[in-house]
């Protein structure tokens, strides 16, 4: 009776809960929704509208297998061509006339034309499994595409035999232990036309192509996922050169490490301010103004600065395009052409009607994966409040903040702020998220406007609250004191105008002093000669006297 | 029976330069083993060929099972399936051919009423 209880106490012990078997994707992002890929031997159905990206995220599944997880996979398109999916596809760098060759994947496209097909009595899809099965065998396939099998339903006739059909085949791919994607397309109500949801209920994926104000995102969902925890938001993705990439915004815990390392500013006196040292790096800083207030030249300053440090920096542009951004700046004497040759500086410059705010967020998210920068620069940020969407602009910001953090990346942003209105708010609300927040103003006073510096805020340091005078000369930003005197701040030529008068009435001063001064020793001189006249007097009145006397 | 896979193979490839006699039917039936649907068809073309095309047809029944790879040359799906090689145009009748109108009418033996 020993024995058992060592046994049942091994069991009790806390161990790793068993995890749904789940076969890797390989697609970037996919497999952290769904905690490793999809459910291992079973059928995952993938629906959507049209042009929504199912055949590529099958196409995708199959490919990542066949050369990274050693899982040759057969393609069962129903829609396309072999040569035209080999087509479609070698745009994303997939070559499937390789795999092909090499064994590790076959297509099989079926054809099927309404119009030469006659019906006479009962039938069944045996041909279909068989033509499955053996091209399973042949290059021992652990992963099965079966691209819109609902044309099935188009180019067969009775829909009663082919539902039967289909769920034995779906049973029989799971016989046969393959992981399978079966995709189709999104019907009015249902994820898909025939209802295949009712069939492939182990894992649905819903794709979506949306459109709101004129721009598109791509997004995915998790619907369902039996027997695994998945993220259930819908994820934004993109398609581009290298396949799909899902951006899993599912680490919104405020878990980043704070660095103590200070980076500069690239501006000495504004890093004074800044408690003798600089931004935080990996803190988000945000410079807000009105417009021509010199945002973006403090951004080049402090990509200069980073470049100079040997980091790398990714600058954002939604206004200006590169070249513009270079001429700019080479006018106040920073230039960043060097950089961009050496490889330390990129700029991608977009506008942000380009794509819809989750694409740019991935595409952000992707070209820093790419790049890592040790800085980011996105100048500037309103730019994305087009219309009413201030709350998606805030919560794509945050998301984005979050990420830079999390990877020790400081972040840069320039807010415009609309004249008028108060400027210690954003459009984009996200002053919050912020920890060091920079405020150019313009003053105006005296017939001009002066450009001013402040620190509204900058979090864990000790900084300065005083107001600086920021000149943008063609050697850069310099910060200078304002004048504080009972008249209160001036600045500009008021500054200079009262700099002026107080030499003027130092200068006054000296020359009245210097005026007492001469006389007094005037009036010594006088003195010191009255009293040797005196005693030269009396010296000769004593002669006299003591002659007398004597 | 004439399910012989070898023959098929030959038969497949000369279909078309053996072109014969205008009004000679090459009909091919592509079957799965001896499944219920499987045997009915045979049975059920058998009868419709010597009834209608007597003397100027050749009909080869394949079993998928024995030969798999020839579903993915000849695009079959449905089992059992008919394809009418010859006279062009191609036809296919899927289905256990058990109406036997449908069958006629699909090989333009009888042209739809």
């Amino acid at each position: 009776m020993t024995n058992p209880k060592p046994a049942s106490k091994a069991k009790s012990t806390p161990k790793a809960r068993p995890q749904l078997p789940k076969s890797p994707t390989g697609i970037q992002g996919l497999d952290e929704i769904t905690g490793g890929g999809l459910p291992k031997g079973r059928p995952t159905l993938v629906c959507g509208g049209a042009g929504c990206g199912k055949t590529l995220l099958a196409m995708e599944f199959l490919v990542r297998g066949a050369t990274e997880f050693n899982e040759p996979g057969v393609f069962m398109a129903f829609e396309e061509n072999a040569n035209d999916l080999t087509q479609n596809v070698a745009s994303l760098g997939f070559d499937l006339e390789d795999l092909v060759a090499r064994k590790k994947m076959v297509l099989d496209f079926v054809y099927i034309e309404r119009s030469e097909i006659e019906e006479s009595g009962e039938y069944d899809l045996e041909g279909l499994f068989i033509r499955l099965g053996s091209a399973i065998a042949s290059i021992g396939a652990k992963r099965v595409v079966l691209d819109t099998v609902e044309s099935l339903f188009a180019g067969l006739p009775n829909p009663l035999i082919l539902r039967a059909e289909l769920r034995r085949l779906f049973r029989w791919l799971k016989d046969k232990g393959v992981t399978a994607i079966i995709t189709g397309e999104r019907g009015e109500g249902t994820l898909t036309r025939q209802g295949l949801e009712e069939y492939v209920s182990d894992c649905v994926i819903v794709l979506d192509h949306r459109v709101s104000e004129q721009t598109s995102s791509r997004r995915l969902r998790v619907v369902k996922y039996r027997g695994s925890t998945h993220g259930t938001n819908e994820y934004p993705f993109l398609i581009d050169e290298d396949g799909i990439s899902v951006l899993p915004v599912t680490s919104l815990g405020l878990q980043h490490i704070a660095s103590f390392e200070r980076v500069s500013s690239g501006v000495a006196r504004l890093d004074a301010m800044l408690g003798g040292a600089g931004y935080y790096r990996g803190s988000s800083v945000l410079i807000s103004g009105t417009a021509g207030t010199g945002k973006s030249s403090l951004a080049a300053h402090f990509a200069d600065a980073a470049c100079r440090r040997g980091e790398r920096v990714l600058f954002f542009s939604f206004e200006e395009s590169p070249s513009q951004i270079m001429r700019n700046m080479r006018s106040i004497g920073i230039d960043l052409q060097p950089w961009i040759k050496n490889g330390l500086l990129q700029i991608h410059a977009d506008r942000p009607s380009s794509a819809g705010l989750e694409t740019h967020l991935a595409l952000k998210h992707k070209l820093i994966g790419v790049f890592k920068p040790q800085v980011v620069i996105m100048d500037p940020l309103n730019s994305f409040v087009i219309g009413d969407n201030q709350i998606e602009v805030k919560s794509m910001l945050m998301r984005l903040v979050d990420f830079l953090k999390t990877r020790q990346i400081t972040g840069l942003f320039t807010n415009l702020a609309q004249s008028g209105s108060p400027v210690e708010q954003t459009d984009v609300a996200i002053s919050s998220i912020i920890d060091t927040w920079l405020l150019l103003r313009d003053i105006d006073s005296g017939g001009e406007r002066n450009r001013c510096l402040s620190i509204l805020k900058s979090r864990g340091m000790a900084h300065s609250n005083q107001i600086r005078e920021f000149l943008l000369t063609d050697h850069g930003v310099e910060l200078r004191d304002v004048y504080v005197g009972p008249e209160g701040v001036l600045t500009g030529s008021a500054r200079l105008t009262k700099e002026a008068e107080n030499e003027a009435t130092l200068l006054i001063r000296n020359q009245e002093v210097e005026l007492r001064r001469v006389e007094l020793e005037r009036k010594r001189t006088t003195l010191e000669a009255q009293i040797a006249m005196l005693r030269a007097e009396f010296a000769v009145q004593e002669v006299a006297s003591s002659k007398i006397i004597g | 029976m004439t399910a012989n896979p070898d023959r098929l193979g030959q038969a497949g490839e000369k279909a078309a330069p053996r072109k014969a006699a205008p009004g000679h039917y090459i009909l091919k039936l592509y079957v799965a083993g001896q499944s219920p649907k499987s045997v009915s068809a045979i049975t059920n073309i058998k009868k419709i060929c010597e009834e209608n095309l007597q003397g100027r047809y050749e009909l080869d029944v394949i079993d998928l099972y024995q030969q798999p790879q020839l579903a993915q040359g000849e695009q079959i799906i449905a089992i059992p399936t008919l394809i009418r090689k010859l006279p062009p145009p191609l036809r296919r009748i899927i289905g256990d051919m058990s109406n036997t109108e449908r069958v006629l009418v699909g090989l333009d033996i009888r042209k739809k009423a």
